[in-house]
């Protein structure tokens, strides 16, 4: 008895001891909801450690698809959110929940599917041309259907191509409902068409028979974007912290380093802070 | 394409070379459902106790509350602790969304059902056997709950354990409450869950078995300290 007791008590004593270690907030640290892409590039290995050295801004990344990314920043449970989904974040600034949309960098997307490509996209040069296809062979497309920026990009996609990619009923045509490395990895399983942003796909280890199948065309640009998130809402978000942050991302030197990242000898972003491009 | 042989040479590699970021998912890993199991404990073993020996009104419906509740999953859970710890939401002041704590709070909501149920489940066979002995000594209700939880306490650990195995193996609460920042609230699940999806299926089934190494080792542990008790006390009752 005095043995179990003994044992009980000192786990009770490590247990406490453990719950009081429980992180405590730093001034200098932010907290950044981003998209998957934007981590699963891999930027994020490079970008945070110069910025901690440059600036001394401790980052803590909570990996998210956008629309839940512009739910945690609407509700003031991060300090600044960085996404990909021009209409969306309009909309968030237009609500009064963020205060400024600044641009950052883009990457694009990219149709990959079956090596064997049985709709036959490999050779069109449109984007549209190469849905149309898709869509008339049923081939087997796999879609995010997560409400992501890249699912918002593909529905946009269809749509220019004149396909209600909402209320397609067959069985081509998956809604897999999960982030972007999940739906890559049924797309490999089933050898399904998807869209994806090129870093995650560079990224991604288990492609199997999957190849990139089509690329280059403008619709397919991806523009990257930090919101800061309205003080006058959630005064408690460190919104110096922030604005570091957003200035250090346009920085000369944050942009060299988004531009010089490379990954598997490619570049995966495009700096272009302060150019107003017009392009979504 | 790989195999389950790839999972057990990335589980041996990351253990041999004392792969220090795993070390310290695994240690947050244990911290948060140790701790979890802990509150659930202090909670659902009276919980359990009282439901299996007093009677009183509603108590029906708490019973079948509390078995329904043992198959919460585990993401409506997380959602919920969400919408509390929120910043917009009643607890948001506290500051303690994507914390450790956060986790340990939807974990102990998680499992505190299965504790409970086991428990009352466990006591109301031996509070059959015992209710005329304890009857006869007139104890009152606070003592029969105290001796039939001393009597039952190897049942307990089972309950506990299956509580454990439960909170250190959910992903769903933890991701959405701790939000798997690196170095803050990573768990084994949730690297996981990171690892698939990044397409590293061979590390993501390395770490899984480095879960599961845990779980038989902590069950290990535990069925010890049941057998050296049980020996101490001369109870015949063995797991």
């Amino acid at each position: 008895m005095n043995f179990l007791r003994k044992i009980l008590f000192m786990l009770a004593v490590a247990l406490l001891m453990a719950m009081s270690q429980a992180a405590h907030a730093q001034s200098s640290t932010i907290t950044i909801a981003v998209t998957t892409s934007f981590e699963n590039s891999g930027l994020a290995n490079m970008l945070l450690p110069q910025l901690l050295e440059d600036t001394g801004l401790e980052v803590r990344l909570v990996v998210v698809g956008t629309g839940q990314a512009l739910k945690l920043g609407e509700n003031g449970d991060v300090d600044v959110v960085l996404v990909h989904a021009k209409q969306a974040e309009l909309a968030f600034i237009e609500a009064g929940h963020g205060t400024e949309r600044i641009e950052v960098m883009y990457n694009d997307f990219i149709l990959v599917g079956p090596a064997d490509d049985p709709a036959g996209i490999r050779s069109v040069t449109k984007v549209t041309e190469a849905l149309s296809l898709i869509a008339s062979s049923q081939s087997l497309f796999s879609s995010r259907g997560d409400d992501s920026g890249t699912h918002k990009k593909e529905i946009s996609l269809w749509a220019l191509a004149d396909i209600d990619a909402e209320n397609i009923e067959s069985d081509w045509y998956r809604s897999t409902g999960s982030g972007m490395g999940a739906t890559l990895n049924m797309a490999a399983a089933s050898n399904s068409y998807t869209l994806t942003d090129r870093g995650t796909w560079i990224n991604f280890s288990n492609k199997q028979e999957l190849e990139l199948l089509f690329e280059d065309d403008p619709p397919l640009h991806n523009q990257y974007s930090i919101l800061l998130i309205n003080t006058e809402r959630h005064p408690h978000i460190n919104a110096e912290g922030a604005r570091t942050f957003a200035d250090w991302m346009t920085s000369e030197q944050g942009q060299q380093v988004i531009g010089g990242y490379r990954l598997q000898g490619e570049q995966l972003f495009q700096p272009n802070a302060g150019e107003d491009n017009g392009q979504s | 394409m790989i195999s389950i042989l790839d999972g057990f040479s990335e589980a041996l590699h990351l253990l041999l070379t004392f792969d220090a970021s795993l070390f310290e998912i695994v240690l947050l890993s244990l911290r948060v459902s140790l701790t979890a199991v802990f509150f659930s404990a202090l909670i659902g073993l009276p919980l359990g106790a009282l439901l299996a020996v007093l009677k009183f009104p509603g108590r029906p419906v708490l019973i079948v509350l509390i078995n329904a509740f043992m198959g919460l999953p585990p993401v409506v859970v997380g959602l919920i602790v969400y919408l509390l710890l929120s910043r917009s939401g009643p607890l948001g002041v506290l500051g303690l969304l994507f914390t450790p704590t956060a986790m340990i709070i939807a974990q102990t909501m998680l499992i505190t059902p299965i504790v409970a149920s086991l428990t009352r489940q466990a006591i109301s066979d031996l509070w059959v056997e015992y209710r005329d002995l304890l009857h006869s000594f007139d104890a009152k209700p606070w003592q029969i709950m105290k001796t039939l939880l001393w009597e039952g306490r190897l049942s307990m650990m089972t309950g506990i354990l299956a509580g454990f195995g439960r909170a250190i193996a959910e992903v769903g609460a933890v991701m959405i409450v701790g939000g798997n920042i690196d170095h803050a609230t990573r768990v084994l699940t949730t690297a996981i869950a990171l690892e698939t999806s990044k397409g590293n299926l061979g590390l993501a089934l390395g770490l899984g078995i480095v879960l599961v190494g845990i779980a038989v080792v902590i069950n290990i542990l535990t069925l010890s300290v049941g057998h050296v008790v049980g020996r101490q006390t001369a109870q015949g009752q063995i797991l």
